[in-house]
C-alpha cells in the first residue's frame, strides 16, 4: 500500500519530466542565447543610464528577436535577457556580474555603465573570458588597462583626446578670428571633471590660450550663479565646463540669464541629451558639448527613428549611438564566429572591422581610435564637429547671443 | 562578584561555536569562487562594519552616521598611495588615519547627544568627502584614483574574515573588561556614570577610535576590489545608513546581534535584486517596513525572547 | 551686494527644503529620512502639470500641498503612530523612525521610478533675467524666494498667534505636559507631520522650476534639510529659517570670494563648528 502510494507519487512527476524533456530535445535545435546586463537603474548614475543604456538594450533585444535571433552555425538563437540593477555601487556590480557568470551562466554580458563600474567589474569579465566592449568608459589608462585585461575594449575615447579636441576647436575659432585667446574653464569636482581639467590645462596653454578663470565646484551644488558670475567677470572669449548632468543644465541656465555672451560655450556630459534641447530650445543653438554623432548618415537616421518607435524614448546624440554600436559589434562577432565560444568572439573583435550606426569601428590594441569628441547644437540637432578621424565633421559655427 | 575563572562554561561554548562558524565561513572560497564568494565578501564586509559600529553605538546608544567617512578615507589612502607604497603599509596607514579621525570626531562630539550627534556625524562625513575632493582637485593627482593591483577575491574575503574575528575578539574583550562595564553604565545613564568616577569622555573616545579604525581598514581592504575610486561612491552616505540599519535590525545591544541583521538583510537584498531588477527600490522598501513593524526588537532581541521562553519551558518541564 | 542677493535667494530655497522637516521633527518627533523623496515627488507633480497640462508650477502647489497633506496624514496614522505608541523612550522612537522612514524613502523612490522612469527631468519656466540693481537674476528663483518668504512668515505667525499653532508649540516643548493640560497630542503630532509634508512637497514644486531632478536624488535634499534643522535647533522654526539664510549667504560668499570648490565644505564646517559651540543648535536650549 505504502509502496504503491510512493511509486504513484513518483510516477506522475517522472512522466511530466519526461514530457518536458521530450519537448526540450526539440527546443535544443533552436536554442536561446543568454545575455546579461547590469547597470544602474537607481542611484547617482541612473539618470544617465536610463537615457543612454537601458533603452538600447530593449531596442537591440527586440530587434534581434523580431528577426528570429542571432545567427549561429546551429541556427538562429533568440536572446534571453537577464537584467540587474547595480544601484551605482561597485560592490553590487561585482556581485551582479558574478551572478550572471556563475548562477545564470549567461553566454555574454553587456558592458556596465560608466567608467567606475566598468573598471570594477573588468577583472571578472577577464576571469570568465567575457568580452567587455565598454561604451561609456573614458580613461587615460587605456594602455595599462588593455595590457592587464586581454578582453577589454575601449570605444568612447580618452580624456586627453577630449581635452585636446576642445583645444583644437577653440584653436580653429581663434585662427578664424571668431574668438580671442581668453578661456574660462570650470570643472565638477569629481573624478571625471578633475581628470579632464588636469588634462586640459597644459593642452590649452600649448595651443596659445590663456586660462583666465579656473575653478572647480562640488558635485550637487544647488546654485551655480557664483561660478558663472566669476567666469563672466574674467571677460573670457570662450567658456569651457567639464560638467556632469545636473550642473550642465544649471550652468547653462545661469549663463543664459546672466548673459554670458561668448562665441564658444562648451559644457561636457549631457549636452547631447534630448532633455538639454528640450529645456533650452532655441537657446541651445551653437552650444558645444562632449561627443556628438553624424545624424545625417542613413544608418544613424534609421537607428534614431527605430529607437523612438520601439522604446518611445529619444536617443541622445552621443553615448546612445555608441552603446548601440557596441551591441552591434558583439552581435556581428558572435555571428561571424557562429558559436558562443567567448574566447573566439574576443579574438574576432580584436582583429575585425565592424559596421555600426557610428560608422565602421575597429579596435587597435583593443582601443577604438576613431571617435567623436566635440559636438555642437545646430538648428535643433547635435552634430559632431570634431573627432579623431570620423568623416562628416560639420563646420563649427560661432554661438549666437542667447 | 566578578568571576575568577578565565572562561565560564557559557563563554567556552560560545567560543567553540564561534570558532566552528569561522572555520565553516573560511571554507567558502574552497567550495565556490564565483557568485557565492562575492556574496560572502559583501556579508563579511557588512559584518565587520556593523559589528564594529555596534561596539560603540550599541552600549552607548549614540547613533553614528560617520561610517562612510572612515571607509572612504581608508579607500583614498590606498588609492592615493598605491603607486608609491606597498599595500600592507597602506592598510596600516589607513587604520591609523581612521583612528586619528575618530579621535578628532570623538573629542568634538563629547557634548553632543541624541539626534544632534546623529546628524553631526552625517555632516562631518560629508565635510570630509568635500575636503578630500577639493584637495584632490587642487593638488591635481588624477592618477591616484586607480588601484591596479592583483588581489584575488578570496584573499579579500579571508582578510575580511580575519578582521571580523578580530572585531569579535575585541568586542568580547571589551564586554568582560572594566571598559565594557563602564560603557553599559554610560548607556544607561551618563550622569550616573560620571558620578561613579568613570572617565566618560575617555571611554567614549577610545571606543569610537576602535570602531573608526576598523571601518577605515575595511575600506582599505576593499579598495583593490573596486579598482576605480570616486568620491561619490567611496563616501556614499548610503553606506553609513545601511550599516546602521543592519545593526539595528539585528540588534545592536549584543555582540552577535549585527550579524543576525547582516546575513538575512544581504540575502533578501540579493534575492530582490535577482527577482525584481526593475523594482529593487520598491521591494526593498516594503521588505524593510515589514521587518520594522513585525520584529520590533530586532532579530537578536526577538531571538533572545524565544530563547528565554524555551528555557523557561525546559526548566519548568524538568522540575 | 551681488553676493547678498544671490545668497538670500539661495537661502530661500534652503528654507523650502528644511521647514517641513522642522515641523515634523520639532512637533511630531519623527526624523523623516523620506523628506527628500517627498520633495522630489512635489517636483514630479509640478513637472507633470507643466509638461502635461501646461499648468504653471506655481498654481500646481495649490494641488500638491493639499494632496501631500492628506497623504502625510495617512502615513503618520498608519506608520508613525504605532511606533510612537510602542516606543518606551525617545531614543527608541528615534531608532524606529529612522528605520521606518528609511524604508518609506525606498518605497517612494521605487514608485517614482515606476511611474516616471529614472532619467533627468527639468523644464523651463520663467527662466528670464530679472534685473536688480543692474545685475541679472533668474526670475523663477526670485518667485520661489517670494513664496518661501511668505511661507516663513505665515508659518511663524500661525505658530505664534493662533490657537492651533500654540497647541503645536506646546507639544513641541513638552509633549507630556501638553497632554496633561488637555491637548490632543496624537492629533497635534499628526497635524504637524502632515503640514510638514505639505510644505516640503510644495517646496519641491517651486524648486523644480530651476533644479534638475531625478527619482533617486532625494537623499541630497534630505541631508541638506537635516543639517539645517539640526543646526538651527530642532524645536524652533526660527532657527531653521535663520540657518537656511546663513548657509545661503555663506555658500555664495565662499563661492564668489574664495573658491566654488569649497562651498559645500564651508557649509558643513560651519555646521560642525556651530554644534561644537552650541551642542543643541543655535536656538536650542539645554534640556537638562
Amino acid at each position: 500500500m505504502r509502496t504503491f502510494l510512493t511509486s504513484k507519487r513518483l510516477i506522475m512527476p517522472a512522466l511530466a519530466f519526461a514530457a518536458i524533456a521530450a519537448f526540450s530535445v526539440d527546443a535544443m535545435a533552436q536554442k536561446t542565447i543568454k545575455i546579461g546586463a547590469s547597470a544602474p537603474k537607481t542611484g547617482p548614475l541612473a539618470g544617465g543610464s536610463t537615457v543612454s543604456f537601458w533603452p538600447n538594450v530593449e531596442l537591440w533585444v527586440k530587434q534581434i528577436n523580431a528577426a528570429g535571433g542571432i545567427k549561429l552555425k546551429s541556427g538562429k538563437a533568440k536572446i534571453e535577457l537577464i537584467e540587474y540593477d547595480d544601484r551605482t555601487n561597485p560592490g553590487e556590480a561585482i556581485k551582479n556580474i558574478q551572478r550572471l557568470a556563475t548562477q545564470d551562466k549567461v553566454d555574454f554580458i553587456l558592458a556596465p555603465y560608466g567608467t567606475g563600474l566598468n573598471l570594477a567589474t573588468a577583472p571578472l569579465f577577464a576571469k570568465f573570458n567575457y568580452p567587455l566592449i565598454t561604451h561609456t568608459a573614458i580613461t587615460d589608462k587605456v594602455e595599462a588597462l588593455t595590457k592587464r585585461y586581454p578582453n577589454i575594449f575601449f570605444s568612447l575615447g580618452t580624456t586627453t583626446a577630449f581635452a585636446g579636441s576642445v583645444a583644437k576647436v577653440l584653436g580653429k575659432m581663434k585662427s578664424a578670428g571668431t574668438i580671442g585667446n581668453k578661456v574660462a574653464m570650470v570643472n565638477v569636482a569629481d573624478a571625471f571633471g578633475i581628470e579632464l581639467a588636469n588634462a586640459a590645462r597644459p593642452i590649452f596653454k600649448k595651443a596659445g590660450f590663456e586660462i583666465v578663470y579656473d575653478k572647480s565646484y562640488p558635485l550637487g551644488s544647488p546654485d551655480l550663479s557664483p561660478v558663472i558670475r566669476g567666469a563672466k567677470a574674467a571677460k573670457p572669449d570662450a567658456f569651457v565646463a567639464w560638467s556632469y548632468p545636473p550642473d550642465t543644465f544649471g550652468l547653462t541656465a545661469q549663463a543664459k540669464v546672466q548673459g554670458l555672451d561668448v562665441k564658444a560655450y562648451y559644457t561636457a556630459v549631457a549636452t547631447a541629451f534630448p532633455v538639454f534641447a528640450g529645456k533650452f530650445g532655441k537657446s541651445a543653438e551653437g552650444i558645444l558639448g562632449a561627443g556628438g554623432i553624424n545624424p545625417e548618415t542613413t544608418a544613424m537616421k534609421n537607428y534614431r527613428a527605430t529607437h523612438k518607435k520601439i522604446t518611445g524614448k529619444t536617443a541622445d546624440y552621443w553615448a546612445s549611438g555608441m552603446v548601440y554600436a557596441t551591441f552591434q559589434i558583439l552581435q556581428q562577432a558572435i555571428e561571424a564566429v557562429g558559436t558562443t565560444d567567448r574566447k573566439a568572439v574576443t579574438a574576432h573583435i580584436k582583429k575585425s572591422t565592424f559596421n555600426t550606426v557610428m560608422g565602421p569601428i575597429n579596435f587597435k590594441n583593443q582601443n577604438n581610435e576613431v571617435f567623436w569628441t566635440v559636438g555642437q547644437w545646430q538648428s535643433g540637432k547635435f552634430y559632431g564637429v570634431s573627432s579623431t578621424g570620423h568623416p562628416g565633421e560639420k563646420s563649427i559655427k560661432a554661438k549666437p547671443k542667447w | 562578584m566578578i568571576e575568577d575563572k578565565f572562561l565560564t562554561r557559557r563563554e567556552l561554548a560560545g567560543f567553540i561555536i564561534a570558532i566552528v562558524a569561522l572555520a565553516i565561513a573560511a571554507m567558502l572560497p574552497v567550495l565556490n569562487t564565483g557568485y557565492i564568494l562575492s556574496l560572502g565578501v559583501t556579508i563579511a564586509m557588512y559584518t565587520v562594519l556593523s559589528t564594529s559600529w555596534a561596539l560603540f553605538s550599541g552600549p552607548t546608544h549614540y547613533i553614528s552616521l560617520a561610517t562612510a567617512a572612515f571607509f572612504g578615507l581608508g579607500m583614498y589612502v590606498v588609492g592615493s598611495g598605491i603607486e608609491v607604497l606597498p599595500f600592507p603599509i597602506l592598510a596600516i596607514i589607513a587604520t591609523c588615519a581612521g583612528a586619528v579621525l575618530a579621535f578628532l570626531i570623538g573629542v568634538a562630539t563629547l557634548r553632543l547627544s541624541g539626534i544632534y550627534f546623529v546628524i553631526f556625524t552625517l555632516g562631518l562625513a560629508e565635510f570630509i568627502r568635500q575636503i578630500v575632493t577639493w584637495v584632490q582637485t587642487t593638488m591635481g593627482t588624477s592618477s591616484g584614483l586607480y588601484v591596479l593591483i592583483n588581489i584575488e577575491e578570496k584573499t579579500i574575503y579571508w582578510r575580511l574574515l580575519c578582521l571580523a574575528a578580530f572585531v569579535y575578539l575585541i568586542g568580547w574583550g571589551i564586554n568582560r573588561s572594566r571598559l565594557g562595564f563602564a560603557l553599559r553604565i554610560i548607556g544607561n545613564d551618563e550622569e550616573v556614570a560620571k558620578h561613579s568616577g568613570i572617565n566618560v569622555a575617555l571611554v567614549k573616545v577610545l571606543l569610537f577610535m576602535i570602531s573608526g579604525s576598523i571601518a577605515a581598514l575595511t575600506g582599505a581592504l576593499l579598495a583593490p576590489r573596486w579598482t576605480y575610486i570616486e568620491p561619490t561612491i567611496a563616501f556614499s552616505p548610503m553606506l553609513s545608513f545601511l550599516v546602521v540599519i543592519m545593526a539595528l535590525v539585528g540588534g545592536a545591544q549584543r555582540l552577535w546581534g549585527p550579524i543576525l541583521g547582516v546575513i538575512p538583510f544581504a540575502l533578501v537584498w540579493d534575492l530582490i535584486t535577482a527577482q525584481f531588477p526593475n523594482q529593487t527600490a520598491l521591494m526593498l522598501g516594503i521588505a524593510f517596513l515589514l521587518v520594522v513593524y513585525a520584529i520590533p526588537n530586532g532579530i537578536g532581541g526577538q531571538g533572545a525572547k524565544y530563547w528565554a521562553k524555551f528555557k523557561h519551558w525546559r526548566d519548568f518541564r524538568v522540575t | 551686494m551681488d553676493i547678498i542677493i544671490i545668497g538670500v535667494l539661495l537661502g530661500g530655497a534652503y528654507a523650502l527644503m528644511a521647514m517641513g522637516l522642522q515641523l515634523q521633527y520639532g512637533v511630531a518627533r519623527i526624523m523623516n529620512l523620506a523628506s527628500g523623496e517627498v520633495l522630489v515627488a512635489g517636483s514630479f507633480a509640478a513637472f507633470w502639470f507643466f509638461t502635461g497640462a501646461n499648468y504653471s508650477p506655481i498654481y500646481s502647489i495649490f494641488f500638491v500641498a493639499p494632496v501631500a497633506f492628506g497623504l502625510n496624514w495617512l502615513i503618520y496614522k498608519i506608520f508613525m503612530r504605532p511606533l510612537v505608541k510602542r516606543a518606551k523612550s525617545e531614543g527608541q522612537l528615534e531608532v524606529d523612525s529612522i528605520l521606518s522612514t528609511f524604508g518609506q524613502s525606498f518605497i517612494l523612490v521605487g514608485l517614482m521610478l515606476a511611474i516616471f522612469g529614472g532619467k533627468y527631468f527639468n523644464y523651463s519656466y520663467l527662466e528670464r533675467p530679472f534685473d536688480i540693481l543692474g545685475q541679472a537674476y533668474e526670475l523663477n528663483r526670485i518667485v520661489a524666494f517670494l513664496f518661501s518668504i511668505t511661507l516663513c512668515i505665515v508659518l511663524y505667525v500661525w505658530l505664534n498667534r493662533t490657537r492651533v499653532g500654540l497647541t503645536l508649540r506646546a507639544v513641541s516643548v513638552n509633549p507630556e505636559a501638553a497632554g496633561l493640560v488637555g491637548i490632543d497630542v496624537p492629533n497635534a503630532a499628526a497635524l504637524a507631520f502632515a503640514l510638514g509634508g505639505a510644505v516640503t512637497a510644495a517646496g519641491g514644486a517651486l524648486l523644480s522650476m530651476f533644479l534638475t531632478f531625478d527619482a533617486s536624488v532625494g537623499v541630497i535634499f534630505t541631508m541638506k534639510a537635516l543639517v539645517i534643522v539640526i543646526m538651527g535647533g530642532v524645536r524652533d522654526i526660527r532657527g531653521t529659517i535663520l540657518v537656511a539664510f546663513i548657509l545661503g549667504l555663506l555658500e555664495t560668499g565662499v563661492a564668489t570670494l574664495i573658491d566654488p570648490g569649497l562651498t559645500l565644505a564651508s557649509a558643513y564646517l560651519l555646521f560642525i563648528l556651530t554644534l561644537i559651540v552650541r551642542p543643541e543648535g543655535i536656538f536650542g536650549k539645554r534640556s537638562k
